[in-house]
């Protein structure tokens, strides 16, 4: 068995695992989750009309005071950049890592602490949650920007907000793309 | 340190060890059954593909190899996949299936890319959705993280065959465990992961990126792709390359608490599985119990330090006006501190190296702690086949060294262990521990190397460590605010992945060899039982040392003075 005597098996091999594992395997996954679970395949997309507004799973940039605003986003050109999800990097002692937090912290008017989630980056750079403090401390300033009772922006909060799935898995979240979707009547 | 850990982190740790352990006893027992070449409940729908299959390669299944035969055909095929994989990126531009219009990689990418993904390491110089397009991902990627997996799997399988016959050269046949453990092991398991994923929203569509209108008024455009049929196997076959820039951190690659469940369930379930089907196939199944015992024993504790380290986190947030100093940055919020810091752990103990947090970001001890897990040779579960013949090696270290101390020939499972084993398993060892200290010594030295460090100080020293500690033990994370992708970076990490891999693969397999031509003697009075608490604590303590006198200086120069300089405030 000398070494040319692998070159026939591993050309086939190659080609037909290329075909089975590149091609075949994919496409029978397609075939079941399209079947099985359509809208979840596309991207989770919300519509209006036939508009796309977003994905219930990639967060937005909110910046307005009447919405209601999400986890700094560290991607490139623009946050909430979803075709080139990033996170910041820094470390914990760069002075830039300092800085963002505060200028967040700043944006937020709030006196006092804040929720540490509020003023950092996710991990994507697309996290579409908060934590159920973070949002509730913007409830009384998106609450005076709509003019509407804080009770209805409770509500709308309250709508979009899970616990840990099935009581084990994961953290307490509010979908902040959900809750401003509410807030606006469009969902 | 433990009071650090919440009560629901203590909860999703012991469900994960439980679930993670009850499904790698049957599943190991399944594998053993494969290996063996035994029918198994596949074997009605999947046995006239694998006979088409051998037929055609003209490969005789029955006829086994000998040890240099077999690393003849692993290099092969190894070789014949990096060339196909090098060029089918490089002609990305000309090739179907890509919709955004990306151009071929650079050289030096596509060379590092395709190393990166047939060495099992899957090292991220591309970004996902800005660099690759459908038919690279599908076509390239997602194939050779079903076939480097199982490479490693039929290495390990030579090993243990070693172990269990005497007196022969023949040590199975590598088409023949190729082609059966790909189509009995990793593509059933990938099916049902892929299909859980989808319910859970992980994508899979041929839909170019779409632009959505936002509310605020701006727009967003969202990359799509098949990604739940990559992210299954990617998380099963220990290789970690992600489909998007920032991996299962991405919503569209890891949607839900569940999902992240399941991703976490896969890292480990192969290589925890292995130890099962190793005592299965030794007929001593203490054996196998033994090692998952030592595995488990680094890493639950591992695990604990990491999320107590992160929830203590860094004061600097308290500072910038933060209620607590719970490190965040970089995390995703439906995953939290106690899942960010398992995965990391997860991630580096087993060589898979996909990532749900950022782990540059990580506190400086918190993101040491996957750095050692590395550091300790990728053994620690390990990667797919890998994980366990590393760990062999050690275990047969081990074995001499306890022999050495009470005067006797050492011997493992009825194999006298001599001089060659020794040299072999040396090799093994130290030769990625070399490639880590000598690489970040050039790297940081060379004004190439510099210009690519992001953070300042000594975290900026600690990405270079991290990324060369990564590369030479096929793990693939990294402290992603490293400019990798140049060419410095993707030729050296190209280099240390490659002789990473086969560096401990080639002694292995001469090992093998070795074992398999000697007798089996029978156990004696004088034999080390090797499945007692004993021996366990020796072969922790043998990796422990081993990795702790070769990296306390590096780690010292990075993540300590780091951390130092975070508690001053």
């Amino acid at each position: 068995m000398s070494f040319t005597s692998h070159i026939r098996p591993t050309l086939v091999t190659l080609g037909v695992f290329t075909v089975l594992f590149g091609g075949v395997y994919p496409l029978t996954v397609t075939g079941i989750t399209s079947l099985a679970f359509a809208d979840k395949a596309q991207g989770s997309l919300i519509k209006d009309g036939d508009t796309v507004v977003g994905s219930r799973l990639i967060g937005q940039n909110f910046t307005k005071p009447e919405y209601l605003w999400g986890r700094l986003s560290a991607t490139a050109e623009a946050p909430y950049n979803a075709a080139a999800s990033s996170g910041s990097n820094y470390g914990v002692n760069n002075p830039a890592l300092h800085e963002a937090a505060a200028a967040r912290k700043t944006a937020l008017g709030i006196d006092g602490p804040v929720p540490v989630d509020i003023i950092t980056a996710s991990g994507s750079g697309l996290d579409p949650h908060i934590s159920p403090a973070s949002a509730e401390i913007q409830v009384a300033r998106i609450a005076a920007a709509r003019a509407v009772p804080a009770a209805t922006v409770r509500a709308a909060i309250d709508a979009a907000t899970e616990g840990p799935t099935l009581g084990i898995f994961g953290e307490a979240r509010v979908n902040v793309l959900e809750v401003n979707l509410r807030l606006d009547g469009k969902l | 340190m433990m009071l650090g850990v919440t009560p629901s982190g203590w909860l999703q740790l012991g469900f994960y060890m439980c679930v993670l352990t009850a499904l790698a006893v049957p599943l190991g027992g399944y594998i053993a059954r494969v290996l063996s070449g035994e029918r198994t409940t596949m074997s009605f729908l999947l046995g006239p593909v694998e006979r088409a299959f051998l037929n055609l390669s003209q490969s005789r299944p029955s006829e086994d190899m000998t040890w240099k035969q077999y690393a003849g055909a692993v290099i092969a095929f190894s070789l014949g996949g990096f060339l196909l994989l090098f060029g089918l990126l490089l002609a990305q531009g000309v090739l179907p299936l890509n919709p955004q219009g990306l151009p071929g990689l650079t050289p030096d990418l596509a060379f590092n890319t395709a190393v990166s993904f047939v060495t099992n390491t899957n090292w991220q110089s591309y970004g996902g959705e800005m660099t690759l397009s459908y038919f690279s991902q599908m076509v390239g990627l997602t194939m050779q993280n079903f076939v480097s997996a199982a490479v490693g799997i039929a290495v390990l399988a030579v090993l243990m065959r070693s172990l269990s016959r005497q007196s022969t050269d023949k040590l199975g046949n590598f088409w023949t465990d190729l082609v059966r453990i790909n189509l009995y092991i990793l593509l059933p398991l990938a099916l049902i992961v892929a299909v859980i994923l989808g319910s859970q929203g992980v994508i899979q569509t041929f839909s170019a990126y779409i632009t959505a209108q936002t509310i605020e008024g701006g727009q967003q455009t969202l990359a799509l792709g098949p990604v739940a049929s990559q992210e299954a196997i990617k998380m099963l076959g220990t290789n970690g390359g992600g489909f998007f820039n920032t991996n299962s951190a991405h919503p569209f690659e890891n949607p839900t608490p569940f999902s992240n469940f399941v991703e976490l369930i896969s890292i480990l379930i192969l290589p925890a599985a292995l130890c099962f089907t190793f005592g299965k196939m030794v007929g001593d199944k203490r054996q196998g119990v033994a090692i998952f015992a030592a595995m488990t024993l680094v890493f639950v504790p591992m695990t604990v330090a990491c999320i107590a380290l992160e929830q203590s986190g860094n004061p600097h947030l308290i500072a910038a006006g933060a209620d607590s100093a719970i490190n965040m940055e970089g995390k995703e919020t439906r995953f939290g501190i106690a899942n960010s810091a398992l995965w990391a752990t997860a991630t580096t103990a087993a060589s898979n190296g996909s990532v749900n947090a950022m782990h540059d970001s990580f506190t400086p001890l918190g993101g040491m702690i996957p750095m050692i897990l590395m550091k300790f040779g990728e053994v620690i579960y390990g990667g797919a086949g890998s994980g366990l013949y590393g760990m062999l090696v050690f275990v047969i270290l081990t074995v001499f060294i306890a022999g050495l101390m009470v005067g006797r020939t050492p011997e493992y499972l009825g194999k006298k262990i001599g001089g060659y084993e020794i040299k072999m398993a040396s090799i093994a060892v130290l030769f990625p521990c070399a490639l880590v200290l000598i690489c970040t010594a050039v790297a940081v030295l060379s004004p190439l190397g510099q210009a690519g460090i992001y953070n300042p100080g000594a975290q900026g020293f600690s990405e270079v460590l991290y990324a060369f500690t990564s590369a030479a033990n096929n793990n693939g994370s990294a402290f992603a605010g490293l400019g990798a992708n140049n060419p410095f970076y993707n030729s050296l990490l190209g280099l240390c992945m490659l002789f990473g891999r086969f560096f401990v693969l080639l002694p292995v397999l001469a090992i093998a060899g070795s074992l398999a031509a000697k007798q089996t003697v029978p156990a004696s009075a004088g034999t080390l039982p090797t499945h007692t608490p004993l021996f366990v604590a020796i072969l922790i303590g043998v990796i422990v040392l081993v990795g702790v006198l070769t990296y306390a200086p590096a780690l010292a120069l990075g993540p300590v003075i780091e951390h130092l300089i975070m508690i001053k405030g």
